[in-house]
């Protein structure tokens, strides 16, 4: 059966999407703009690679990622909440910054190569034709996705500090006024849309492709970034956009595999495309103003 | 929080010039770390990477080359980001300009005539405009933000040049490597110096600065760029079509970055290959910051950033440091240079100093 | 039961509270008055905790307290209800009272306490709605709501009537003596003084962050009062008799679809303005006028013949070349709408006058003329401003209106379209304005005043309209129009359903 591997390949294409993608709404919801996806992502893949292969271990590697994410992040925090400075500017700073220090971590490491992390087998679930492989064979990253898709949304829509969250988002000032901590809870967010990064690059290295070359996220955070305006900021549907863009990016792939007549370079560019697209028919439909009220202003409080 | 910021009643006029060097100083001192953390002696290190590229008349030139570039794609960025527009895909908009002269110099310069030459350089231009123009179109007509298509967009060049260079524009007898024939005089930059390989090309830069000062300070158009990009409503009160403005400000970054690329090609490269910028779009955007938005900063800026390239380049040969090292230290100095930025507006008081601070005022 | 001794609070060299005082007693509506920058604002936002202190100290029923937060205060029992709503457009009424409240209680106990305390005091609120499609009212009606949730000893109140209809400050003025009669304190923060003499048992007047007077608002008059805040008298508007000319504005059937989601359709609007009158339009905020504002200044364009300025149809032209048919417009919002925080007061001159005032040549700016007119522009008006060329950010309220106001008038404008000319500015710059607007209309200018102070268009209109959402009024002489007729139509009553006025002769 071809539908199944299509499947499996698809949810794991999909998922660095989703994780780096939901952090980043997370991050984007409290109004802060952090367009350095791609460079906590790449700093995930490399810092969590080489600590899986000098440990041997996965679930170590993606913590380092995590780590590594929140650290680039931690930076990104100091630049737009201490010094109030620009968030777009900021962001691209983080990505070549991170781009760069992941290429020197990982240099000693180019060429390595280790198994993919372990996929789950359930004795008798996991066997169970097509369902089986798909929804109980999938490595951990795949299931901890799920389950952050899940926690995100709880979190925004059944939690007093999720409510915070949003408020913030929409109106700084008014947040403050009440006494909420505008900074420090966009310095969570940011930590957490770092982490999410993070993670999402270290499946990158240790799941989806097990090996490290530089640069290796090719774009996929900004893709993410795209995701979470396509989602109209909201979980379920950064899930539907993130498992279209895994379609899209694994289908092209099967295309150039059978040599459709189509220049290879058309179709690697198709996810890219398809970014641009997916951009323009959200924004026809909802206009700039969709997103939280004050994304990518910054906030200094009066003391 | 830690840090406390309180804004200045005025802008610093100190800070606005000191905040570059500052920046630069810091990265400097960056360097020294991250070479010292690596097993590089840090003082013959930040010799190679920051004296050495000075030292001779052949890297000096190399300097100029480097820089060219760097300031052309800077000063149509600084007019854009002047816009409030968000191009940050200069690096596609690069290789549209070397994509499109290229194809004129594949295709005419066996005439060996003198128009070969300008045809490229005004084609580079338009194609880099053009190029500009889709994100720009974008945004203005369906609201699609500029800064996540006109990166996407650079993807999408550079697979494009991948292609022609792979396929159709393939030179036949370039035992089947991804290149093109190499350009004909014609078809080439001439030198400015025998021996060298500083060429005319590098002139441009000046002149662009010099018209982009012209233009943002002199003229209603440059007025009324800066006056959408501050304030968008106070632009339509005073009768400025916002849209316009902005696919003027992409058309002019994009034609910069443009000719910036088809440069490089017809100049230091002479060829079209897979890859023809070590991120020269990217950087700019350093460049654009670190100048401030202003055409003589960018100037500077852009021979700093320049001198990164070279001493990166000269470091990987003498000390066997890796190129990303450069990378690193151009997203450290574009971190100096906005939280350096941020003391222009703001005094900046740590961990609650300033009610002593006040105290003393008192 | 709150009493404050020797608060100085400073931002960076500006004292903005320098050693003020300040007691309230139980069962007292206390008025706290002063202009615009006198400090009335920073002294509440210590007292609510939302800034501390440099110096002095808070006794909370006799004992000293420090408030450190917000919700230090809340938990005090000094609730808030803020000038510029503290809520969230994008959340529901349920979900902006509890980012309010400090406890862990559940969305829908919340909802169900808002309904009971709301249909309490008569102040209806559906706690499902979302902010963003209530009115300015029913907006002020939250934030009381969420201050009353708290059982609060203490309530300071922040400018409330500000965006009130006549009618619907009477039933805040009702709600407040109840709470009162509770024994509540209320700290009153206005600049009304006539509603100071009606609500108020004492009054604390501020003027340049000091306390200048406590006095018993009953036993004075508002003039006495104004001079108190002002520190001198106040002049009063000279007016100059004219005769009204020849239509030069003249609105037929002018309908717009809103622009944003939220923004407010104008449906079928018609007036005209006549050379040498001043024609007001009343109304609540966020009910068309910057919408209509919009259109009459060409940022919007309209159907051709929906708008005509001197006989000409110029809905669809732009604004410079209704500039150069001799209109002129000030819009409501100083920063960033009618001048560029950051550019100079010369740059700024150039933002109105570059298609008009002869300061470009070729293309090219002539920057000498345009500082030579920012400067006339400044002795015109007396502009207080640091330096010979600041940006405009650097000016205060008063002196960047009165720039921009004379800005335009020394154009010699023949139809003027002013959207809120004194908001937020100092006593002595809004009778400077309003003078000059008068003697504009008394050269033969036609003036359109939108405004939401009732005192102003009372003061200078000749004719006024009502805006109530989206919809205009008949014009009426002013003589003929009563303050409760006006709040009937601000509060969108339908003309037909308003008694006449009586008959003007």
């Amino acid at each position: 059966m071809l539908l199944e591997p299509l499947l499996l390949t698809i949810i794991t294409a999909a998922t660095p999407l989703l994780v780096a993608a939901l952090g980043e709404l997370v991050v984007e919801r409290s109004g802060v703009l952090n367009l350095g996806v791609e460079g906590m992502m790449v700093m995930g893949a490399s810092c969590g690679f080489v600590v899986a292969i000098l440990t041997g271990s996965s679930i170590l590697g993606a913590l380092a990622g995590i780590g590594a994410g929140m650290a680039l992040a931690a930076v990104f925090a100091l630049m737009t909440l201490g010094f109030a400075a620009n968030q777009v500017a900021s962001g691209l700073a983080l990505t070549i910054f991170g781009l760069g220090l992941s290429g020197l971590i990982g240099a000693d490491f180019v060429g390595a190569r280790r198994d993919p992390a372990p996929k789950l087998h359930l004795a008798g679930l996991s066997d169970l034709p097509f369902v089986g492989p798909i929804l109980f064979g999938e490595d951990g990253f795949v299931y901890a996705s799920v389950a952050l898709l899940l926690g995100v949304s709880w979190f925004l829509w059944r939690t007093r500090t999720g409510l915070m969250l949003r408020a913030i988002g929409d109106n700084p000032i008014s947040a403050h006024a009440l006494g909420h901590q505008v900074l420090r809870v966009r310095l969570l967010a940011i930590l957490f849309g770092g982490g999410c990064a993070g993670l999402a690059g270290a499946y990158l290295s240790l799941g989806y492709t097990p090996f490290w070359v530089r640069g290796m996220t090719a774009g996929r955070g900004w893709i993410a970034l795209a995701l979470v305006v396509f989602s109209s900021w909201i979980p379920w549907r950064l899930a539907l956009g993130a498992y279209l863009f895994g379609a899209v990016t694994i289908l092209q792939l099967y295309a150039q595999g059978y040599g459709l007549g189509v220049p290879s370079q058309l179709m690697s560019a198709l996810p890219y495309l398809a970014t641009i697209l997916v951009l323009v028919a959200i924004s026809r439909s909802h206009g700039r103003g969709a997103g939280p009220a004050s994304l990518g202003t910054p906030f200094v409080p009066d003391h | 929080m830690l840090i406390e910021l309180e804004r200045r009643s005025a802008p610093s006029r100190i800070m606005m010039l000191a905040s570059p060097a500052i920046a630069v100083a810091l990265t400097v001192v960056t360097a020294a770390l991250l070479l010292a953390a690596i097993g590089v002696d840090p003082v013959h290190g930040l010799g190679v990477y920051f004296i050495a590229p000075l030292s001779t008349g052949w890297s000096l030139q190399e300097l100029a080359v480097k820089a060219s570039p760097l300031v052309l794609i800077a000063v149509g960025l600084a007019i854009c980001f002047r816009a409030n527009s968000w191009n940050i895909g200069a690096e596609g908009q690069y290789l549209a300009g070397a994509m499109l002269g290229g194809w004129f110099a594949l295709a005419y310069q066996t005439a060996g005539a003198w128009w070969v030459l300008p045809g490229m350089l005004l084609l580079g231009a338009l194609g880099g405009m053009l190029y500009a123009l889709i994100p720009a179109a974008l945004r203005v007509f369906f609201g699609a933000n500029e800064i996540l298509t006109s990166l996407m967009l650079v993807y999408v060049a550079q697979f494009g040049l991948d292609y022609l260079v792979r396929g159709p524009w393939r030179d036949p007898h370039g035992f089947n490597f991804p290149q093109t024939v190499a350009f004909e005089p014609a078809a080439t930059m001439p030198l400015l110096l025998a021996g060298g390989r500083l060429h005319w090309g590098v002139l441009l830069a000046p002149l662009a600065v010099a018209v982009a000062i012209v233009f943002l300070g002199a003229t209603l158009r440059g007025f009324e760029l800066r006056v959408v990009g501050m304030a968008p409503r106070a632009g339509r009160f005073a009768g400025f079509d916002v849209r316009r403005d902005i696919l003027l400000a992409f058309a002019v970054s994009g034609a910069l970055a443009g000719l910036a690329g088809i440069i490089e090609v017809a100049g230091p490269i002479g060829q079209l290959l897979p890859t023809l910028s070590p991120g020269y779009g990217f950087a700019a955007i350093i460049v654009a910051f670190l100048g401030r938005l202003n055409p003589i900063g960018i100037l500077l800026a852009g021979l700093i950033l320049a001198l990164s390239y070279l001493g990166g380049e000269q470091a990987q040969i003498a000390l066997r440091v890796p190129l990303d090292l450069t990378i690193v230290l151009q997203g450290a100095l574009l971190f100096y240079v906005l939280a350096c930025d941020t003391f222009i507006l703001y005094r900046l008081h740590l961990f609650g100093g300033r009610r002593k601070a006040v105290q003393r005022a008192a | 039961m709150l009493e404050a001794r020797g608060i100085v609070k400073r931002f960076g060299d500006l004292a903005a509270n320098d050693g003020v005082d300040l007691a309230v007693g139980e069962g007292e509506i206390h008025a706290l008055l002063g202009e615009n920058g006198a400090g009335k604002s920073t002294l509440v936002k210590v007292l609510y905790g939302a800034l501390q202190p440099d110096e002095g100290e808070i006794f909370w029923q006799g004992a000293h307290v420090e408030i450190a937060s917000p919700a230090a205060a809340r938990a005090l029992g000094i609730g808030m209800v803020f000038q510029h709503f503290s809520l969230f457009e994008a959340l529901t009424v349920a979900e902006n009272v509890a980012l309010g409240l400090p406890t862990r209680e559940t969305l829908r106990s919340i909802a169900s306490r808002i309904e009971a305390l709301s249909a309490a005091f008569g102040l209806p609120l559906d706690p499902a709605r979302y902010v963003h499609d209530l009115s300015v009212g029913e907006r002020q009606r939250i934030e009381i709501v969420r201050c009353l949730l708290q059982d609060p000893k203490l309530i300071i109140m922040d400018e409330p009537t500000s965006v009130l209809t006549p009618q619907e400050a009477d039933l805040l003025f009702a709600t407040l003596g109840r709470l009162a009669g509770e024994g509540r304190a209320i700290l009153y923060i206005t600049h009304r003084l006539e509603e100071v003499r009606r609500l108020c048992d004492a009054a604390t007047v501020l003027r340049q962050g000091r306390v200048v007077a406590g006095v018993s608002p009953r036993r004075e008059t508002a003039a006495a009062l104004a001079r108190l805040m002002v520190g001198s008298d106040v002049q009063p508007i000279e007016h100059r008799a004219a005769r009204a000319g020849a239509p030069l504005l003249e609105l037929r059937r002018l309908s717009l679809p809103p622009d944003r989601v939220l923004g407010t359709a104008l449906v079928d609007i018609s007036l005209s303005v006549r050379a040498g009158e001043i024609v007001a339009i009343a109304g609540v905020a966020g009910n068309g006028q910057g919408e209509l504002f919009a259109a009459l200044s060409g940022e919007r364009p309209s159907r051709a013949d929906a708008v005509l300025i001197d006989g000409a149809p110029v809905g669809q032209r732009g604004i410079t070349q209704r500039r150069r048919l001799g209109a002129a417009f000030v819009p409501e919002e100083r920063l960033g709408h009618s001048a560029v925080p950051h550019l100079t007061l010369s740059e700024n001159v150039l933002l109105t006058r570059h298609g008009t005032g002869g300061l470009t040549r070729l293309g090219f700016l002539l920057r000498g003329r345009a500082a030579q007119l920012a400067a006339e522009v400044c002795a015109a008006f007396d502009v207080r401003k640091p330096g010979r060329d600041p940006e405009a950010a650097s000016l205060s309220g008063g002196n960047l209106q009165k720039f921009v106001v004379g800005r335009e008038l020394l154009a010699e404008p023949r139809l003027l379209v002013v959207n809120q000319p004194s908001w937020g500015v100092d006593v002595g710059a809004a009778v400077m304005i309003r003078q000059a607007l008068v003697d504009l209309a008394a050269q033969g200018a036609a003036v359109l005043v939108i405004s939401q102070d009732l005192d102003e268009i009372l003061e200078i209109a000749d004719r006024i309209a009502v805006i109530a959402h989206g919809r205009l009024s008949e014009a009426h002489p002013a003589s003929a129009l009563s303050l409760e007729r006006i709040g009937l139509l601000m509060g969108g009553a339908h003309p037909e359903s308003v008694p006449e006025p009586a008959d003007a002769d």
